[in-house]
Protein backbone atom coordinates (compact mmCIF):
# COMPACT_ATOMS: atom_id res chain seq x y z
CA UNK A 1 0.00 0.00 0.00
CA UNK A 2 1.46 3.23 -0.62
CA UNK A 3 2.45 5.36 2.72
CA UNK A 4 -0.63 7.53 3.16
CA UNK A 5 1.31 11.11 3.85
CA UNK A 6 0.45 14.85 3.68
CA UNK A 7 3.09 17.00 1.50
CA UNK A 8 1.95 21.03 1.59
CA UNK A 9 4.45 22.70 -0.99
CA UNK A 10 6.57 20.01 -1.26
CA UNK A 11 7.36 19.27 2.62
CA UNK A 12 6.18 16.26 4.04
CA UNK A 13 4.51 16.44 7.33
CA UNK A 14 4.64 12.87 9.40
CA UNK A 15 1.35 14.28 11.58
CA UNK A 16 -1.76 15.36 9.75
CA UNK A 17 -2.72 17.76 13.01
CA UNK A 18 -0.82 21.09 12.95
CA UNK A 19 -0.94 22.94 16.38
CA UNK A 20 -1.29 26.79 17.30
CA UNK A 21 0.99 28.34 20.41
CA UNK A 22 -1.34 30.89 21.32
CA UNK A 23 -3.76 31.17 24.36
CA UNK A 24 -1.98 28.72 26.50
CA UNK A 25 -1.09 29.70 30.62
CA UNK A 26 2.89 29.40 30.00
CA UNK A 27 5.51 28.23 27.74
CA UNK A 28 6.16 25.53 29.53
CA UNK A 29 2.25 24.04 29.06
CA UNK A 30 3.03 25.29 25.41
CA UNK A 31 5.57 22.93 24.65
CA UNK A 32 4.10 19.77 26.51
CA UNK A 33 0.65 19.84 24.72
CA UNK A 34 2.91 20.18 21.37
CA UNK A 35 5.01 17.39 22.13
CA UNK A 36 1.74 15.23 23.44
CA UNK A 37 -0.04 16.64 19.92
CA UNK A 38 2.60 14.52 18.17
CA UNK A 39 2.18 17.98 15.28
CA UNK A 40 5.07 18.31 13.28
CA UNK A 41 4.41 22.13 12.13
CA UNK A 42 3.11 24.77 15.06
CA UNK A 43 2.00 28.15 13.99
CA UNK A 44 3.47 31.21 15.71
CA UNK A 45 2.72 34.70 15.45
CA UNK A 46 5.27 38.05 14.85
CA UNK A 47 5.37 40.87 17.49
CA UNK A 48 7.40 43.40 18.74
CA UNK A 49 10.07 41.85 21.16
CA UNK A 50 9.60 43.10 24.63
CA UNK A 51 12.51 45.58 25.48
CA UNK A 52 11.47 46.44 29.09
CA UNK A 53 11.93 43.10 29.98
CA UNK A 54 15.05 41.40 28.85
CA UNK A 55 14.91 38.15 30.98
CA UNK A 56 11.67 37.05 30.52
CA UNK A 57 11.64 33.74 28.29
CA UNK A 58 10.30 33.40 25.11
CA UNK A 59 9.15 30.99 22.71
CA UNK A 60 11.88 29.68 20.84
CA UNK A 61 13.15 29.25 24.70
CA UNK A 62 10.82 26.46 24.75
CA UNK A 63 10.14 25.11 21.00
CA UNK A 64 13.44 24.42 19.06
CA UNK A 65 12.72 25.96 15.07
CA UNK A 66 15.59 23.15 14.03
CA UNK A 67 13.06 20.73 15.71
CA UNK A 68 9.41 21.42 14.85
CA UNK A 69 8.28 23.31 11.39
CA UNK A 70 7.31 26.66 12.75
CA UNK A 71 4.26 28.36 10.45
CA UNK A 72 4.22 31.86 11.03
CA UNK A 73 1.03 33.44 11.03
CA UNK A 74 -0.63 37.38 9.85
CA UNK A 75 -2.80 37.06 13.16
CA UNK A 76 -4.23 40.29 13.57
CA UNK A 77 -3.73 42.24 9.83
CA UNK A 78 -6.69 43.20 8.64
CA UNK A 79 -5.45 44.21 5.37
CA UNK A 80 -2.51 43.33 2.85
CA UNK A 81 -0.16 45.74 3.52
CA UNK A 82 -0.14 44.45 6.95
CA UNK A 83 0.05 40.94 6.84
CA UNK A 84 3.04 41.58 3.59
CA UNK A 85 4.70 43.25 6.13
CA UNK A 86 4.44 40.71 8.74
CA UNK A 87 5.18 38.05 6.68
CA UNK A 88 8.34 39.97 4.64
CA UNK A 89 9.59 39.92 8.40
CA UNK A 90 8.98 36.31 9.18
CA UNK A 91 10.79 35.27 6.22
CA UNK A 92 14.18 37.45 7.16
CA UNK A 93 13.56 35.93 10.49
CA UNK A 94 14.98 33.14 9.27
CA UNK A 95 13.93 32.29 6.24
CA UNK A 96 10.33 31.09 6.31
CA UNK A 97 8.93 30.72 3.03
CA UNK A 98 6.21 28.52 4.34
CA UNK A 99 3.64 30.69 5.40
CA UNK A 100 -0.16 31.17 7.09
CA UNK A 101 -1.83 34.16 5.71
CA UNK A 102 -5.18 35.24 7.42
CA UNK A 103 -7.25 38.79 6.48
CA UNK A 104 -9.08 39.57 8.93
CA UNK A 105 -12.44 41.42 8.12
CA UNK A 106 -14.26 41.84 11.20
CA UNK A 107 -13.05 42.21 14.28
CA UNK A 108 -16.15 40.48 16.09
CA UNK A 109 -16.12 37.61 14.03
CA UNK A 110 -12.52 37.35 12.88
CA UNK A 111 -14.04 36.44 9.44
CA UNK A 112 -11.79 36.48 6.76
CA UNK A 113 -11.59 39.15 4.34
CA UNK A 114 -11.63 37.21 1.14
CA UNK A 115 -10.90 40.00 -1.09
CA UNK A 116 -7.77 41.08 0.86
CA UNK A 117 -6.95 37.74 0.76
CA UNK A 118 -6.69 36.39 -2.70
CA UNK A 119 -5.45 40.22 -3.27
CA UNK A 120 -2.39 39.26 -1.22
CA UNK A 121 -2.25 35.33 -1.87
CA UNK A 122 -1.56 36.49 -5.65
CA UNK A 123 1.54 39.33 -4.51
CA UNK A 124 3.25 36.22 -2.03
CA UNK A 125 3.10 33.54 -4.25
CA UNK A 126 4.59 35.96 -6.71
CA UNK A 127 7.35 36.58 -3.82
CA UNK A 128 8.11 33.07 -3.95
CA UNK A 129 5.61 32.53 -0.66
CA UNK A 130 4.15 29.29 -0.22
CA UNK A 131 1.31 30.19 1.04
CA UNK A 132 -1.16 27.95 3.17
CA UNK A 133 -4.26 30.51 3.43
CA UNK A 134 -7.38 30.89 6.02
CA UNK A 135 -10.69 30.89 4.04
CA UNK A 136 -14.01 31.12 4.20
CA UNK A 137 -15.71 28.03 3.39
CA UNK A 138 -17.26 28.95 -0.11
CA UNK A 139 -16.22 26.85 -2.57
CA UNK A 140 -15.95 29.45 -5.38
CA UNK A 141 -13.76 31.69 -3.72
CA UNK A 142 -11.53 28.81 -2.82
CA UNK A 143 -11.27 28.00 -5.83
CA UNK A 144 -9.68 31.46 -6.56
CA UNK A 145 -6.96 31.46 -4.00
CA UNK A 146 -5.81 27.84 -5.52
CA UNK A 147 -5.49 29.67 -9.20
CA UNK A 148 -3.72 32.75 -7.46
CA UNK A 149 -1.04 30.47 -6.29
CA UNK A 150 -2.29 29.21 -2.49
CA UNK A 151 -0.10 26.05 -1.23
CA UNK A 152 -2.89 24.98 0.97
CA UNK A 153 -6.35 25.73 1.58
CA UNK A 154 -7.63 26.18 5.08
CA UNK A 155 -11.27 27.16 5.50
CA UNK A 156 -12.97 28.06 8.75
CA UNK A 157 -15.17 25.54 10.41
CA UNK A 158 -16.73 28.07 11.97
CA UNK A 159 -15.14 31.37 13.86
CA UNK A 160 -11.47 31.37 15.52
CA UNK A 161 -12.28 30.55 18.75
CA UNK A 162 -15.60 29.94 18.96
CA UNK A 163 -15.21 25.79 19.33
CA UNK A 164 -18.56 25.43 17.41
CA UNK A 165 -17.18 22.98 15.34
CA UNK A 166 -17.63 21.80 11.69
CA UNK A 167 -21.14 24.14 10.50
CA UNK A 168 -21.15 23.46 7.01
CA UNK A 169 -19.80 19.91 6.26
CA UNK A 170 -21.10 20.34 2.24
CA UNK A 171 -18.94 23.24 1.57
CA UNK A 172 -15.91 21.75 3.10
CA UNK A 173 -16.70 18.15 1.11
CA UNK A 174 -17.04 20.90 -1.74
CA UNK A 175 -13.90 22.71 -1.39
CA UNK A 176 -11.87 19.15 -0.91
CA UNK A 177 -13.41 17.40 -3.43
CA UNK A 178 -12.59 20.62 -6.06
CA UNK A 179 -8.82 21.33 -4.87
CA UNK A 180 -5.59 20.01 -6.17
CA UNK A 181 -3.83 21.58 -3.05
CA UNK A 182 -3.86 20.09 0.25
CA UNK A 183 -7.22 21.19 2.52
CA UNK A 184 -6.78 21.42 5.92
CA UNK A 185 -9.42 22.80 8.31
CA UNK A 186 -8.86 25.54 10.03
CA UNK A 187 -10.32 27.44 12.85
CA UNK A 188 -13.53 26.77 14.99
CA UNK A 189 -12.33 22.75 15.79
CA UNK A 190 -14.14 22.64 19.57
CA UNK A 191 -13.18 18.81 20.52
CA UNK A 192 -11.53 15.70 19.01
CA UNK A 193 -14.64 14.13 17.70
CA UNK A 194 -14.89 17.70 15.40
CA UNK A 195 -11.41 16.75 13.66
CA UNK A 196 -12.39 13.27 13.71
CA UNK A 197 -15.16 14.58 11.34
CA UNK A 198 -13.54 16.86 9.39
CA UNK A 199 -10.74 13.85 8.87
CA UNK A 200 -13.82 11.58 7.48
CA UNK A 201 -14.69 14.40 5.35
CA UNK A 202 -11.62 13.79 3.50
CA UNK A 203 -9.97 16.66 4.74
CA UNK A 204 -6.26 16.53 4.31
CA UNK A 205 -5.47 17.87 7.94
CA UNK A 206 -6.69 20.07 10.80
CA UNK A 207 -5.37 22.94 12.67
CA UNK A 208 -6.37 23.50 16.48
CA UNK A 209 -5.55 25.87 18.82
CA UNK A 210 -8.21 27.09 21.14
CA UNK A 211 -9.44 23.77 21.97
CA UNK A 212 -6.30 22.22 23.21
CA UNK A 213 -5.16 25.34 24.64
CA UNK A 214 -8.16 25.91 26.66
CA UNK A 215 -8.77 22.51 27.71
CA UNK A 216 -8.44 22.15 31.55
CA UNK A 217 -5.35 19.57 30.69
CA UNK A 218 -4.28 20.76 27.89
CA UNK A 219 -1.84 17.99 27.11
CA UNK A 220 -4.38 15.24 27.67
CA UNK A 221 -6.69 17.01 24.84
CA UNK A 222 -3.57 17.69 22.46
CA UNK A 223 -2.83 13.66 22.65
CA UNK A 224 -6.95 12.92 21.96
CA UNK A 225 -6.94 15.52 19.07
CA UNK A 226 -3.55 13.25 17.64
CA UNK A 227 -5.69 10.26 17.48
CA UNK A 228 -8.98 11.70 16.39
CA UNK A 229 -6.83 13.08 13.61
CA UNK A 230 -5.51 9.18 12.93
CA UNK A 231 -9.03 8.09 13.48
CA UNK A 232 -10.66 9.97 11.15
CA UNK A 233 -8.34 9.76 8.18
CA UNK A 234 -7.93 6.17 9.05
CA UNK A 235 -11.92 6.05 8.75
CA UNK A 236 -12.22 8.07 5.56
CA UNK A 237 -9.42 5.63 3.48
CA UNK A 238 -11.87 2.66 5.06
CA UNK A 239 -14.10 4.15 3.43
CA UNK A 240 -17.63 4.06 5.49
CA UNK A 241 -20.50 1.80 4.61
CA UNK A 242 -23.63 3.34 2.68
CA UNK A 243 -26.53 5.05 4.82
CA UNK A 244 -30.04 2.87 4.73
CA UNK A 245 -33.21 3.78 5.95
CA UNK A 246 -34.34 -0.02 7.09
CA UNK A 247 -32.45 -2.18 9.26
CA UNK A 248 -29.97 -5.05 8.18
CA UNK A 249 -29.64 -8.10 10.33
CA UNK A 250 -26.22 -8.67 11.63
CA UNK A 251 -26.80 -12.29 12.29
CA UNK A 252 -27.28 -14.82 9.56
CA UNK A 253 -30.95 -16.33 9.34
CA UNK A 254 -30.06 -19.71 8.08
CA UNK A 255 -29.82 -22.23 10.69
CA UNK A 256 -32.48 -20.08 13.01
CA UNK A 257 -34.16 -22.18 15.28
CA UNK B 1 23.93 60.74 21.07
CA UNK B 2 21.07 60.04 19.02
CA UNK B 3 16.96 59.65 20.28
CA UNK B 4 15.63 56.89 18.25
CA UNK B 5 11.93 55.01 18.80
CA UNK B 6 12.16 51.14 19.39
CA UNK B 7 9.83 49.75 19.42
CA UNK B 8 7.37 52.55 20.06
CA UNK B 9 9.68 53.73 23.02
CA UNK B 10 11.64 56.39 23.14
CA UNK B 11 15.58 55.62 23.45
CA UNK B 12 18.52 58.01 23.90
CA UNK B 13 21.86 55.70 22.06
CA UNK B 14 25.35 56.86 21.82
CA UNK B 15 27.19 58.06 18.40
CA UNK B 16 28.33 56.23 15.94
CA UNK B 17 25.86 53.24 17.68
CA UNK B 18 25.29 49.95 15.03
CA UNK B 19 22.07 48.21 14.92
CA UNK B 20 24.11 45.03 16.43
CA UNK B 21 24.53 47.31 19.42
CA UNK B 22 21.00 47.74 19.77
CA UNK B 23 21.09 44.13 19.52
CA UNK B 24 23.84 43.42 21.86
CA UNK B 25 22.17 45.93 24.81
CA UNK B 26 18.70 43.76 24.65
CA UNK B 27 20.99 40.22 24.54
CA UNK B 28 19.24 39.65 21.06
CA UNK B 29 22.25 38.74 18.96
CA UNK B 30 21.71 35.20 19.09
CA UNK B 31 17.84 35.72 18.54
CA UNK B 32 15.21 34.54 15.88
CA UNK B 33 14.30 38.26 14.93
CA UNK B 34 13.94 40.65 12.23
CA UNK B 35 14.98 44.66 12.04
CA UNK B 36 12.95 47.06 10.67
CA UNK B 37 14.48 50.70 9.67
CA UNK B 38 11.88 53.42 8.91
CA UNK B 39 9.58 51.15 7.61
CA UNK B 40 11.98 49.32 5.25
CA UNK B 41 13.34 45.38 6.60
CA UNK B 42 17.15 45.58 7.39
CA UNK B 43 18.87 42.51 5.99
CA UNK B 44 21.36 40.48 8.83
CA UNK B 45 24.21 40.91 6.82
CA UNK B 46 23.71 45.13 7.44
CA UNK B 47 23.11 44.73 11.06
CA UNK B 48 26.98 45.70 12.14
CA UNK B 49 27.22 48.54 9.09
CA UNK B 50 23.67 50.51 9.64
CA UNK B 51 24.58 53.37 12.29
CA UNK B 52 21.47 54.53 13.48
CA UNK B 53 20.65 58.54 13.45
CA UNK B 54 18.42 60.92 15.18
CA UNK B 55 15.03 60.20 15.07
CA UNK B 56 14.93 56.79 13.33
CA UNK B 57 12.13 54.40 14.34
CA UNK B 58 13.10 50.95 14.80
CA UNK B 59 10.92 47.90 15.04
CA UNK B 60 12.60 44.47 16.33
CA UNK B 61 10.28 41.59 16.25
CA UNK B 62 10.11 37.83 16.86
CA UNK B 63 7.70 34.75 16.95
CA UNK B 64 5.35 34.42 19.81
CA UNK B 65 2.70 31.85 20.42
CA UNK B 66 -0.11 32.05 17.82
CA UNK B 67 -2.86 30.34 16.06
Amino acid sequence: MKKDILKVAGKILKSRLIVGTGKYKSFSETAKAVKASGADMVTVAVRRVNILDKKKPILTDYLNPKKIIFLPNTAGCFNSAEALRTLRLAREMGGWKLVKLEVLGDKKTLYPNMIETIKTTKILAKEGFKVMVYCTDDPLLAKKLEENGASAIMPLASPIGSGLGIQNKINISLIIKQSKVPVIVDAGIGTASDATIAMELGCDGVLINSAIANAKKPALMAKAFKDAVISGRNSFLAGRMSKHYFASASSPIKGLI
Amino acid sequence: MAKIQLNGKKLIIKLRYSLFDLLKKYKLTDKKIAIELNGEIVPKVFYKKKILKNNDKVEIVHFIGGG
